[in-house]
């Protein structure tokens, strides 16, 4: 088991609100970007792709045997890969009730990248957080 | 116009003439390298379309009343202004369209209806989806075939290829003047030459060119030329269809609506001539107002010197970024002008733009809506920095700055 895994995302908000400086900032994201689990390349299909339109994000949702989360994704870009870090560790791993009670649009808020989070048909990265909200809510 | 003129070179100073240009974005001054997809806008744009509406604003053509009647001035007065700044016989041959997307489909929609199976159509691989998507609709429709003129491996069109795609079948081609992926300048004045003695219609697609260049339709010989206002310095929502009148008059209308016509009964209708043929419903009236202004603007300004001082801010920036290793410039193009599209290394060129924001600077990234010319190009996207009259040396110097900001973040 990878180091990441044991990572919290509570944690990792706090981390990123030490640095002053938004290049210290990126440089912690895509670092986080590096940290998950790599996505096996035969998954990275058509189907599993959040429509977006600069970046390409690739996603994996499935519910584990012991009744958690197991999100597996991707980016081909460096800064929106640090952003599905931060799902991974916001989610992955959480049964239903705890996903439910994860606040991502807090969470985003705190780390001062809540502009990720506007609906824009060119951000990827709000369609995915909404295929969460989906796929979490039908299991609870 | 009185202009700052440094000593030692052709520096010009536009910059102060907008008002946006003086902001900051993220406590830095804004760098604005895109105006390829929309251009900031003078300050006497602003001003032209405050006071339309603030003074004597209502519906064009219809009142008897004075308020009518001026806005009705100032109208029709910007359409004069249109045809004389690309010099077209008579203002006739102006139609407002909302931009030059709907100008395209204005002229595919119209002309399209005398094509029949069989006849074809000749495009480019340099167009902007706005000038495939129309026409691939006719190939849908009608059954016609869209034949597309290659890009050479030095990014200029392929004209030898371009003249074996010509037959009696060709009844349009439909190019740009200038790639706004690539800044590739088209020799359509060539292009209208041989269309022409094939039979073949010709439309120019000078969205781009026309920021650049003095247009003279009637020297190219085109039939239909079209751009839109809000890259030349002018507002959005107006656009702008030259069409040689007998070009044009041999068009059925577009919409249905006021304006375009004669007579309505319901039985039988008649049309009105060209331009209005074509205007159906209230037009934009402000946009148009405020369009006639920035081409006041651009008359004001020597536009000769402009574009001289534009191309040296353009190559100075192409020089300092062919400098930093990792960088590839896609806009290669002997014939070239006022974009680079680039890559950085592996670099995603989203991950660029994110960090020229926190810089200030905006540029534009993706597939620039001409993704047959990214297919070509053997790329999924660039970062596409492109250049207008009020860039300064400063804003090269600063790209060039934070593209080796990038490189250290994510390498």
């Amino acid at each position: 088991m990878c180091e990441c895994e044991n990572m919290n995302i509570e944690e990792i908000v706090d981390n990123f609100n030490l640095f002053d400086d938004w290049e210290d900032k990126y440089t912690y994201l895509i670092d986080l970007g590096r940290e998950i689990p790599p996505m096996n390349p035969a998954l990275k299909t058509e189907e599993n792709r959040v429509k977006g339109c600069i970046s390409q994000i690739w996603m994996v949702l499935e519910w584990g045997a012991d009744g958690r989360i197991s999100l597996t994704a991707d980016s081909d870009a460096q800064i929106a890969k640090g952003l599905v870090a931060i799902l991974y560790f916001a989610f992955s791993g959480k049964t239903a009730a705890e996903a439910a009670r994860v606040d991502i649009s807090a969470l985003f808020a705190r780390m001062g990248l809540d502009r990720y989070l506007t609906p824009n048909r060119r951000n990827g990265f709000y369609a995915m957080v909404e295929r969460i909200a989906a796929f979490t809510a039908g299991c609870t | 116009m009185a202009r700052a003129l440094n000593m030692a070179k052709t520096t010009l100073d536009f910059k102060g003439d907008f008002p946006a240009l003086a902001q900051s974005v993220n406590g830095k001054p804004v760098v604005y390298l895109d105006s390829a997809a929309s251009a900031q806008k003078p300050q006497c744009v602003i001003d032209a379309m405050n006071e339309v509406m603030t003074k004597h604003y209502a519906n064009v053509h219809r009142g008897v009343y004075t308020f009518s009647a001026e806005t009705s001035a100032q109208f029709e007065d910007a359409r004069g202004k249109v045809a004389r700044f690309i010099n077209a016989a008579s203002e006739k041959e102006i139609v407002f369209t909302r931009n030059a997307t709907e100008a395209v489909n204005l002229v595919a929609s119209c002309f399209g209806q005398s094509l029949k199976e069989g006849d074809e159509i000749v495009i480019t691989e340099l167009e902007h989806h706005a000038n495939i998507v129309p026409w691939y609709f006719l190939k849908e429709q009608r059954g016609i075939a869209l034949k597309i003129v290659p890009v050479r491996p030095d990014r200029s069109l392929d004209m030898d290829a371009f003249e074996k795609l010509l037959s009696p079948k060709t009844k349009m081609v439909a190019v740009t003047q200038m790639s706004n992926v690539l800044g590739t300048v088209v020799d359509v004045a060539a292009i209208v030459e041989r269309a022409h003695a094939a039979g073949a219609k010709v439309l120019i697609d000078g969205s781009q060119a026309i920021v650049h260049y003095d247009i003279d339709v009637r020297a190219l010989g085109c039939d239909f030329y079209v751009f839109t206002g809000h890259k030349l310095y002018g507002p959005t929502g107006i656009g702008v269809l030259y069409g040689r009148y007998a070009a044009l008059d041999a068009l059925p209308p577009y919409q249905g609506g006021g304006e375009m016509i004669e007579k309505v009964s319901f039985d039988k209708i008649t049309y009105k001539e060209p331009p209005v043929r074509f205007e159906a419903g209230t037009p934009a009236i402000v946009e148009a107002i405020g369009l006639g202004a920035a081409i006041d603007y651009l008359n004001g300004i020597d536009r000769t010197a402009a574009h001289t001082w534009e191309m040296e801010v353009f190559h100075a920036a192409e020089k300092l970024l062919s400098a930093i290793d990792g960088v590839t410039i896609y806009s290669t193009a002997p014939q070239r002008a006022s974009i680079i599209s680039f890559s950085l290394d592996e670099i995603h060129p989203h991950d660029v733009a994110t960090v020229f924001d926190h810089l200030g600077i905006a540029v534009r990234t993706g597939h620039h809506c001409a993704q047959p010319l990214m297919k070509s190009l053997g790329v999924t996207g660039t970062v596409r920095a492109s250049f207008a009259l009020y860039n300064t040396m400063e804003d090269a110097e600063k790209l060039s700055a934070a593209v080796q900001k990038a490189k250290r973040l994510f390498l």
